[in-house]
């Protein structure tokens, strides 16, 4: 038992602009289960990335010592060979297949290439055994439930002979009994079958019940090893680790000019628009004060980005009902251009991929959702246009070649910037700042803080949503708790704490709270 | 030595952009050397705008398309025929007014075109798959009209395709002498407009280029104009389709570079999920795309009908392919967002010159066609390979 299986060392990884892992070390023990903690973007995932060779070797430093022996993956594959299976958060399952097939993908029981489909069915049917799965091995993968996916994901990788499987948040998306299932199964894997596992979790009742040991990872660092016994490893305790962090001057001052209302949402009901008859926003009521800046707390897939772009011109959801006011009237938002002219601004958490066309330049940018203000009659006034963009390119320090230079070649925190500088252009009284500083290192987010202060300043209604919790009580003069669809505590920022806001957040969780101390 | 170091420059930053102009001149100096110069005699240059001037049409119709994310219409040839035959249908059949039959063609094309922008836009159904269909449903429509027939059409279909402006200051027989003064009225009009536009950027403190490149640019466009129309002017004069291509050029890149709708269309190209969320209505500028590729269709359909004087029931079989081909050869890329309209004519014009040029030598179709596909692969294997070092070099 005591012999470690895994042991990676001062592993530093990163990203253009962002330090991702520092000096990180893990040591994980042979046969045990190792949870692994932290806030979004702690850099638990990365961590699993670099481990399980997606990112390949040389793309981080440090080193990985498996069994006793150095490895350097380049790829997923090398690091299967030798028994490390990663199970992602989201299932890597072909749902036109069957059960047999997705388990064997990759790895197919074969002659010659030709494949031994009497031999598939067989080993299918033994590993669907060793896993409790009992569906039959020619099933479609689209027509189970993701509980038993998640089992067909494990089985895939017994396939393989693991020795270290490696969880990211396997329960996510399963109801309790599902999770209950699935975490026995682990424990019996790892106990009669002697498999090492590493499980990323958020529910911290999970980790409490079935970790040995548990690894907390906070900005990229590790921050201590609990173990079980000779530990306290209570839900209090791992949060205080998670978030304990000083705060010194990390976001800079403003002096709160609240006045009245200027933003209602009422019984703001949503469902998803895969599944027609699954709440996701449920009866939601949030109103938001001018001059005031709102925090939308809560776990990821809480339903706060659902929330915003619901709001934000039906962008996401179907069935949507409620009602939305401004400065006390009520108004009907059809589309995402009815919400720009009446007033609203969205800036999205998918940076790249929804918030800016990266093929195209700055002032493009910055002008594409009010181009009719640098136009006459659907003629763009490209000289208009520029003036425009240097403008926001000096007020915000947009740092570039000029407002001629592609945005995809500009750097996380400036290309915010120019997302931002669009919003702004587009003069709206509400604005919702979806993760406004997910991936940009600090100095670009000390400046994004002071953007939001000035909106704020000038009187807007301005709602934002953050993983960080530190970031909710730095920026915001209140704070919504927002945890499965629902509103779950209010509080002003005055009484929040970060473990106020993560208890109000576990306990209206449908999980049973596990027994704490 | 300074001014050409900045030409150098000026050159490099737009590689992409020349590249293409570049492969059409050497295309067409390989083409004149092998021909013995008949590729650029007056007479082959009317004809070599006669023959093309449908498939420019239908390009520029195509690279909008292309621009809204890759998506090709693969029905044009199609709709071609289709307003062929109601060309027929309308002018010799119904015996209507010719005016009034080819506004009634175009009105089908268009009307083809929102039937598909409909099915593609606001039913969500892949472009490949509903003009694929259109290809197939549009061609049936001519055949059930013309029955399978040839029908001739009337002399006015033939003029706008095949005629030449009148000669209205009167030449000696040798020089089409209103053809040489409308070039050089338009050569007038675009200095005029460029010195114009630059004091404007001049007064307001924007970056000009330097001005002798600048006085070499307006003077080479302005000379090239000339030497086309005096050229045109030796032979019969300036065909009518080419005034047509000629204002479907500048109403189409004034269309895609200065207004609001072309912003929309190279945004939905450039990432569609960012264009949605800054409140671009993304189905309507699709629908409106292949609204206006359904009119383009119906105009190059009249024009190629007038030029077989003819309405058939194979017409425009194909056209499809060249105009796609002409689109990706002039820079388009094949995942939207990236793409001219000058590029588009480019690329056809590289086309049209492979075409003429062999059919010239006497090469057979076959080998024109091995050909044909050789020089489109090429030309976006390039397109990548620049794109990528470009990439390496930031």
């Amino acid at each position: 038992m005591s012999i470690n299986i895994l042991e990676m060392v001062n592993i530093t990884k990163t990203f253009p602009g962002v330090k991702a892992l520092d000096n990180v070390n893990l040591k994980v023990k042979s046969g045990e289960i190792h949870a692994l903690v932290g806030e979004n973007g702690a850099g638990k995932s990365t961590l699993m990335n670099v481990l399980s060779g997606i990112y390949p070797y040389g793309t981080y430093t440090g080193d990985i010592l498996f069994m006793g022996e150095e490895c350097r993956f380049r790829d997923i594959k090398e690091s299967e060979s030798l028994g490390i299976s990663f199970i992602h958060q989201e299932l890597a399952l072909i749902p036109y297949m069957t059960i047999a097939e997705n388990i064997f993908l990759g790895n197919e029981r074969a002659k010659r290439g030709v494949i031994d489909w009497d031999d598939t069915a067989l080993q299918a049917r033994r590993l669907m055994s060793r896993v409790g799965l009992k569906e039959k091995p020619d099933a479609l993968v689209k027509d189970i439930g993701v509980g038993k996916q998640q089992l067909v994901e494990i089985a895939k990788a017994l396939s393989k002979d693991v020795k270290l499987l490696i969880l990211d948040e396997p329960t996510a998306a399963l109801n309790d009994e599902d999770s209950s299932n699935l975490l026995d199964l682990l424990v019996e894997l790892n106990q009669k079958q002697k498999i090492t596992c590493i499980i990323i979790s958020h529910k911290l009742n999970e980790v409490t019940r079935i970790a040995d040991q548990i690894t907390i990872i906070r900005d990229g660092s590790t921050i201590e090893t609990l173990v079980k016994g000779k530990e306290d490893i209570s839900e209090n305790r791992i949060i205080k680790g998670m978030v304990g962090r000083e705060m010194v001057d990390r976001f800079p001052r403003r002096v709160s000019n609240i006045r009245d209302v200027g933003f209602e949402v009422k019984d703001w009901v949503v469902y998803d628009p895969l599944d027609e008859d699954r709440i996701k926003i449920d009866h939601v009521n949030i109103k938001v004060n001018k001059g005031e800046v709102v925090g939308l707390a809560g776990l990821m897939g809480a339903g706060r980005t659902e929330l915003a772009m619901s709001i934000f011109g039906k962008s996401y959801g179907k069935k949507i009902s409620g009602k939305i006011f401004k400065n006390g009237k009520e108004i009907s938002i059809k589309n995402v251009s009815h919400a720009i002219t009446q007033g609203l601004a969205y800036l999205t958490e998918d940076r790249k991929n929804a918030g800016l066309i990266l093929i195209d330049d700055i002032k493009r940018n910055i002008t594409l959702s009010s181009l009719g203000k640098v136009s006459k009659n659907g003629v763009v006034n490209e000289s208009k246009e520029v003036q425009v963009a240097q403008e926001f390119r000096k007020m915000f320090n947009i740092r570039s070649s000029g407002v001629f230079q592609l945005t995809g070649n500009l750097s996380g925190g400036n290309q915010q910037k120019v997302v931002i500088s669009k919003w702004i252009y587009s003069e709206p009284d509400v604005l919702i700042l979806d993760e406004p500083t997910r991936g940009i290192d600090v100095g670009a987010k000390y400046e994004i803080y002071t953007i939001i202060n000035k909106l704020a300043g000038e009187g807007k209604c301005v709602i934002v949503i953050s993983s960080e919790l530190p970031e909710i009580l730095g920026i915001c003069d209140r704070i919504y708790v927002l945890n499965e669809g629902r509103i779950v505590g209010e509080m002003d920022v005055k009484d929040a704490s970060q473990e106020s806001i993560m208890r109000c957040i576990i306990q209206n969780s449908s999980e049973p709270i596990a027994s704490g101390q | 030595m300074d001014l050409v170091l900045r030409i150098k420059g000026a050159f490099r930053n737009n590689m992409r952009q020349y590249a293409m102009l570049i492969a059409l001149i050497v295309i067409v100096a390989f083409f004149q050397i092998l021909t013995d110069g008949i590729l650029l005699m007056p007479r082959n240059v009317t004809r070599l705008i006669l023959q093309n001037s449908h498939i420019l049409i239908l390009a520029i119709g195509m690279v909008l398309c292309i621009l809204t994310g890759g998506n090709i219409d693969l029905s044009v040839g199609s709709i071609v025929a289709l307003v062929s035959a109601m060309s027929a249908y309308f002018s010799v059949f119904l015996g209507l007014p010719v005016f009034v039959a080819m506004v009634l063609g175009l009105l089908c094309g268009m009307l083809a075109g929102m039937w598909q922008g409909f099915w593609i836009a606001y039913v969500k159904i892949p472009p490949f798959i509903v003009t694929l269909g259109g290809m197939l449903v549009f061609r049936g429509i001519n055949n059930l009209i013309l029955d399978g027939q040839t029908i001739g059409l009337p002399q006015e279909y033939v003029t706008l395709a095949s005629g030449v402006i009148p000669d209205f200051i009167g030449g000696n027989g040798v020089l089409h002498v209103a053809t040489i003064v409308i070039g050089v009225a338009f050569s007038a009009l675009y200095i005029l407009l460029s010195v114009v536009s630059r004091m404007k950027k001049v007064k307001q403190g924007f970056e000009v280029v330097d001005i002798r490149t600048f006085i070499l640019k307006i003077a080479l466009v302005a000379a090239l104009l000339n030497i086309a129309t005096y050229w045109l002017a030796l032979d019969d004069g300036l065909p009518n389709v080419f005034i047509l291509v000629a204002v479907l050029i500048v109403v189409y890149t004034f269309l895609t570079t200065r207004t609001i709708a072309g912003r929309h269309i190279y945004a939905l190209g450039g990432n569609a999920k960012a264009a949605e969320l800054s409140g671009v209505n993304t189905k309507k500028v699709l629908f409106w795309v292949y609204a206006n590729m359904g009119l383009l269709s119906a105009l190059a359909g009249i024009v190629f009908a007038g030029r077989l004087n003819s309405a058939s029931p194979t017409a425009g079989v194909g056209f499809e392919l060249d105009a796609i081909a002409a689109c990706f050869i002039g820079g388009a890329s094949a995942s939207g967002g990236i793409g001219t309209v000058f590029g588009a004519v480019i690329g056809a014009f590289i086309m049209g010159i492979l075409n003429n040029g062999m059919s010239i030598m006497g090469v057979s179709t076959f080998w024109q066609n091995i050909i044909k596909g050789l020089v489109l692969l090429a030309a976006v294997a390039f397109d990548v390979y620049s794109k990528s070092r470009a990439r390496k070099s930031v």
